[in-house]
């Protein structure tokens, strides 16, 4: 029997000063994949996830029934500190000593005003890896200017490219924030692999700004090579026809198609069952069919429409033809059978919001087996920091309940 | 002293990836592994994808092609082929990683599968990058980027509500996560090669790379479906986040409650002292609206509603960079919807140093390209090294690392195999 191995990042240690998003869910994946990851964090100012990122369970308020908050701090465990007290402070620090990573994602220069800047801590670990990962970088006219992913995913260019050509741009939410983590789990993982090699640590200033503009570097080399300021083209595609979201039977449910050659559109036909319209000279080449693509996506729809989406989505793929359901949140975590033969939802027990659904990280390791376990409760973990990790005695422990350090 | 060499300087990697997961190579690249990009002798499908260069469509001229090769070297190799296949795996004698995104099975039924490239080289780790994942009952299912997009929930709960959902224009986003995140993977399954000695096979799929950016809160949480309008839009306060303006589109929302003194009121200010406020408009409490109960929120959304074209009457009059030159005097949370000709501008990113020119002697010319997207003194990222050219390293990695000789060479080219 070939045994798995829990955990790629068993013994790694992190500090983990993030809130929000972009840093939370870097370090999610690290803590998934088996790094110790201490989230440090406040009740006088708690996490923005926690506090105030809805759907909370049940519609019912609470620091630990966030719903984001639960999915994006699985397997870590929480610290609850006041950082405005001196002595909460030195216990970050001691924290930070015992630690080979720190993550944060305030904006630029925070840390350091903080008392947390990189020098700083490098003084504490000679060989600390330091990830700041912030919306536009540490240094620059920007560095500290406040926002949100929303903010970013406008600046970044991406909110100008989605929506109708006749509409105005559409809402993405905080889409830049989910690009992010990719960048920063890449390179804490290769720190690692660099201070193994060197015995060094390191400082790496992150820009979520940067991260965002690797995701555009065609259109960007577009405009800097053609001149072309791209705009918004809906569903569709150059070179692919028919490419959008077609309506099917039922509430508002919806099968995505992409038909990318000849072939596929004689396949598309055949399933369709070869109706007369699809013989017609107005859609005989790609051209043609890209010239009356209005009229084509309405002909389409009617086939589409008497047909549930996932039987869209079955016929298509049996005959050769690129679909997909426009799935729900209940089709991704009740129905899917390939997302549940994968076991890519992990059903978490948690004390105040029941069983909910987490995803796990987004690939299988043939040699090891993930553990993701549940977000922490506020201040669970305080104790365990304090006593196992830091070695901290009851009198000291109590002490830092009286100066307030602890909350 | 070992003193800035790249973070995966040592490490090796065959990359034969298509469309799917170019980018992933290039991530390791930028970070010093010395990524060889294995291409069919006529050249790589993906130098197919537009948009190129002067428009002129052909396969050294395909600016995604460009984008997500950059620091790569490329060999050219008939995998289809005995003679093609055994020089593969004298490669991946002296590789630490193979990257690959085939529909499942194609190695296997070529030869060139995991358990086979293990016997070749016991430590070898490989990734795969495919759209659903190596097995699993979709595993075979066609996919485009939109399909997969789709299937991982990215994209019902965007768009107008009278009109089907909507993507991100343009090129492969849902390609784009799952290259990223497998390059992530990669850096993780070496760690572990490095821990324990063993290589091992990791199976990337692009749809789970998608879902893991989790649209599904609702659901979990309510037993309710996010559906398209709802993000932002409804789920906080109804209130509109997108605005015209002079030259284009900006993204501001208004406030309420103690918010609303922090990041709100300077901006109603401003719109009064420039004498687009009506009485109605003036009169607005921002600071006092309480979203908290049902006549709260009915409030909101006629205050909302009514403070909507003077709102509008402001913006109109602005053009983007007025507006952010103003809101950065008032602190106020105002960004633009910039456009690819607003990125390159971008003040902030000239200010790091982010663009870097790139010498293409093959199309006589200089590329502004995105440059490095982290900066670390300690180790820095390599700056992009433009794209290579089809086979442009068959001498250097044949001949120079294989010890091929010229003569071999020849007749490897001359049966295609090269």
């Amino acid at each position: 029997m070939t045994s798995k191995t829990n955990g790629i990042l068993n013994g790694v240690k992190i500090a983990d000063f993030s809130w929000a998003y972009v840093g939370p869910l870097s370090t999610k994946t690290l803590a998934d994949c088996g790094a110790e990851v201490i989230k440090i964090e406040g009740r006088s100012r708690p996490d923005v996830e926690r506090a105030s990122v809805p759907p909370f369970k049940d519609s019912i308020f609470g620091l630990n029934r966030g719903g984001h908050f639960n999915s994006v701090n699985t397997s870590k465990k929480s610290l609850c500190l006041n950082l405005s007290r001196p002595k909460a402070k030195e216990i970050a620090k001691r924290v930070v000593k015992w630690a080979d990573i720190v993550v944060e994602n305030f904006s630029g220069g925070a840390m350091a005003r903080m008392g947390f800047g990189y020098e700083v801590l490098k003084e504490i670990k000679p060989d600390i890896i330091m990830l700041s990962s912030s919306m536009q970088g540490q240094t620059g006219p920007d560095a500290e200017k406040a926002g949100f992913g929303q903010h970013l995913t406008s600046l970044s260019g991406i909110g100008n490219i989605t929506g109708w050509p006749d509409r105005d741009p559409a809402m993405l939410g905080y889409y830049t924030d989910f690009i992010a983590p990719h960048f920063n789990i890449l390179l804490l993982v290769s720190a690692l692999l660099y201070r193994r090699r060197t015995g060094k640590g390191m400082y790496i200033d992150s820009s979520q700004l940067e991260n965002g503009m690797q995701f555009l570097t065609p259109l960007i080399l577009d405009y800097t090579v053609n001149g072309r300021v791209n705009g918004r083209m809906g569903n569709r595609a150059p070179e692919k026809c028919p490419h959008g979201a077609f309506r099917c039977l039922g509430n508002d449910r919806w099968c995505s198609l992409a038909v990318r050659n000849e072939t596929e559109w004689q396949n598309l036909c055949r399933v369709m069952g070869n109706p007369a319209w699809s013989r017609d000279n107005r859609f005989a080449t790609i051209s043609l069919r890209k010239q009356n693509e209005d009229e084509l996506e309405k002909l389409i729809e009617s086939w589409t429409i008497v047909h549930s989406a996932e039987e869209v989505m079955y016929k298509c793929q049996a005959a050769g033809v690129p679909a997909g359901v426009l799935q729900t949140g209940e089709d991704l975590i009740e129905k899917d059978p390939q997302l549940k033969s994968r076991q890519f939802y992990c059903n978490l027990e948690h004390p105040e919001v029941g069983i909910h659904h987490v995803p796990r990280p987004p690939y299988l390791f043939s040699a090891v087996k993930n553990q993701v376990t549940r977000a922490p409760l506020l201040g669970e973990h305080t104790e365990y920091v304090l006593k196992d990790l830091l070695g901290l005695s009851d009198e000291e422990i109590a002490e830092l309940v009286v100066d307030g350090a602890l909350e | 002293m070992i003193k800035n060499q790249g973070m995966l300087q040592h490490f090796k990697v065959l990359d034969l990836t298509g469309e799917t997961g170019l980018i992933c190579g290039k991530l390791l690249a930028d970070l010093g592994a010395d990524v060889i990009k294995i291409e069919p002798p006529a050249g790589d499908d993906a130098r197919n994808i537009g948009p190129f260069y002067k428009n002129q469509p052909y396969p050294e001229a395909s600016l995604f092609w460009l984008a997500y090769n950059t620091n790569k070297k490329s060999v050219t190799l008939n995998l289809e082929e005995p003679a093609g296949r055994a020089l593969f795996l004298k490669l991946t004698k002296k590789a630490d990683m193979v990257i690959e995104s085939f529909a499942p099975g194609y190695l296997e039924k070529i030869n060139l599968g995991y358990e086979t490239l293990k016997q070749t080289k016991t430590d070898i780790i490989m990734v795969s990058i495919t759209p659903y994942g190596q097995q699993g009952p979709y595993k075979d299912y066609l996919a485009d980027d939109i399909t997969a997009w789709a299937m991982g929930g990215y994209m019902y709960p965007f768009g107008d509500e009278d009109r089907p959902p909507i993507r991100i224009s343009y090129h492969s986003q849902a390609f784009l996560h799952a290259g990223a995140e497998a390059a992530g993977a990669a850096a993780l399954a070496i760690y572990h090669r490095e821990m324990t000695g063993a290589g091992q096979h990791v199976d990337v799929s692009v749809q789970e790379c998608v879902a893991r950016v989790d649209m599904t809160h609702k659901w979990d949480m309510l037993g309710i479906n996010l559906k398209r309008g709802e993000w932002l839009t409804k789920q906080v306060l109804k209130t509109r986040y997108i605005w015209p303006c002079k030259d284009g589109y900006i993204m501001w929302n208004y406030w309420i409650g103690p918010a609303a003194k922090l990041w709100g009121t300077a901006f109603s200010d401003w719109i009064i002292q420039e004498g687009f406020a009506d009485e109605y408009y003036k009169q607005i409490k921002w600071a006092e609206l309480d979203g908290s109960t049902e006549a709260g929120l009915r409030l909101i959304e006629e205050v909302i509603q009514r403070a909507t074209a003077p709102t509008i009457n402001f913006l109109m009059s602005h053009t983007k960079k007025e507006l952010i030159a103003g809101a950065l005097q008032r602190n106020l949370m105002l960004y633009p919807l910039s456009d690819t000709k607003d990125i390159v501008e971008n003040a902030q990113l000239h200010a790091r140093g982010f663009w870097k020119q790139v010498e293409h002697p093959g199309l006589n010319a200089e590329i502004i390209y995105p440059g490095a997207w982290a900066i670390c003194a300690e180790s820095p990222l390599q700056p992009p090294r433009r794209a290579p050219y089809i086979g442009e390293h068959n001498h250097e990695i044949y001949g120079t690392e294989l010890g091929l000789t010229e003569k071999q060479l020849r007749q490897l080219k001359d049966e295609g195999i090269i």
